[in-house]
């Protein structure tokens, strides 16, 4: 078990993407999880910026609510642009 | 191609490989002065790289573990990329050179072959030598010999990250608890008397003006970034006399003996063979 505090890992692989997941590690501080992010998760060229954010600082999901909180749009169709027909006479949309 | 968070590119830097085949062909060939001068810091990447090797699954930490692991192999590459070219001057390949030669012909400073200890030993070590070779490879950028600025162009890259890497352990080391401000202390007392030899000046370097880089003048901006380094640790410079070095002349510490005996056992079990 480690002794240090675990960070959740954020990695932006070129400009104009977003950050994405990566994982996550142990460091006792903030900068030494960034180095101990760049030397696990940037090894092979896959980024240009990384986040480190403390995992207790993460505000979850309950994963046992998923039908309250995840299944509620099921059927609700409208909320899809596609759901709409193109009115007649409307050219570009 | 497609854009992901998953994109791996190799990039194009010189790799060891690139290095052996101009060597080969011919493109590439070192004078016996420039060759021995690349040995010297071959043997020093490679000898470092056995050592943090041995840091595999022994970490304090298993971020730890890789972060060691990454340096090696980055050193490991510095060993091979310089090994490459200086074989070419006697014909030699890489694997000849870090298997086949015994002590007394390895160029190593004693600095490297000093044992791991415990993990402060390794970061003082990793502390004194990552900061020399920044300062080096720095000044060998504008090297007349382009083989030799090339290796550094990519190395010095790699090395300013390992001078950080263990310029933060020296700080946490030296702040953190009594134990591991003890332990720190102690490093580097065991440490310092190893690094007069690195800005030892030496005959081969007057015989390659404009090549080498003179060890002498790296010294002061070694000892400022390091003393600053070590002022914000709050550490002491240890006045303690300086090791008998040699390790440029093929003289080594008791033990280079052993590292070697373990790494180059099995390439001398089964000459020739490919792995």
């Amino acid at each position: 078990m480690s002794g240090w505090p675990l960070w959740e890992v954020f990695v932006r692989s070129s400009r104009g993407l977003s950050h994405v997941h990566a994982g996550s590690l142990h460091a006792p501080d903030a900068a030494m999880a960034l180095r101990n992010a760049r030397d696990l998760y940037t090894r092979r060229n896959e980024g240009v910026s990384i986040w480190v954010v403390p995992a207790d600082a993460i505000a979850a999901s309950d994963p046992d609510a998923k039908g309250s909180f995840f299944e509620s749009p099921q059927g609700k169709d409208y909320r899809h642009a596609t759901y709409y027909t193109q009115s007649e006479g409307v050219k570009h949309l | 191609m497609s854009e992901s968070a998953t994109r791996i590119t190799p990039g194009n830097a010189l790799r060891p490989e690139d290095i052996a085949d101009r060597v080969h062909d011919g493109t590439a060939k070192p004078s016996d002065e420039v060759a021995e001068y690349a040995l010297w810091l071959g043997d020093d990447a490679l000898i470092l790289a056995q050592r943090l090797g041995h840091w595999i699954s022994r970490a304090p930490e298993l971020e730890e573990d890789v972060a060691l692991g990454n340096i090696a192999l980055d050193q490991l590459g510095h060993a091979r990329s310089f090994l490459s070219y200086a074989g070419g001057a006697w014909g030699k390949s890489e694997d000849d050179l870090a298997y086949f030669r015994d002590e007394p012909q390895f160029r190593s400073a004693h600095l490297v072959e000093q044992p791991n200890g415990d993990f402060a030993v390794t970061i003082a070590r990793q502390f004194v030598l990552s900061h020399y070779q920044f300062e080096l490879y720095r000044r060998l950028l504008d090297s007349a010999d382009p083989m030799l600025a090339a290796i550094a162009a990519k190395a010095v890259k790699e090395v300013d990250y390992h001078r950080d890497h263990s310029s933060q352990w020296m700080l946490r080391l030296a702040l953190g608890t009594d134990e591991s401000r003890r332990r720190v202390e102690a490093a580097v007392k065991l440490i310092w008397p190893y690094l007069a030899e690195l800005f030892e000046d030496h005959p081969l370097v007057d015989a390659l003006p404009g090549i080498a880089v003179r060890p002498s003048e790296l010294r002061p901006a070694f000892d400022a970034v390091t003393g600053a380094v070590l002022a914000e640790a709050q550490l002491e410079i240890p006045s303690v006399p300086s090791a008998s070095g040699g390790g440029r002349n093929g003289r080594h510490s008791e033990h280079l003996g052993y590292l070697l005996a373990e790494m180059q056992v099995l390439a001398r079990q089964h000459p020739g063979a490919s792995w």
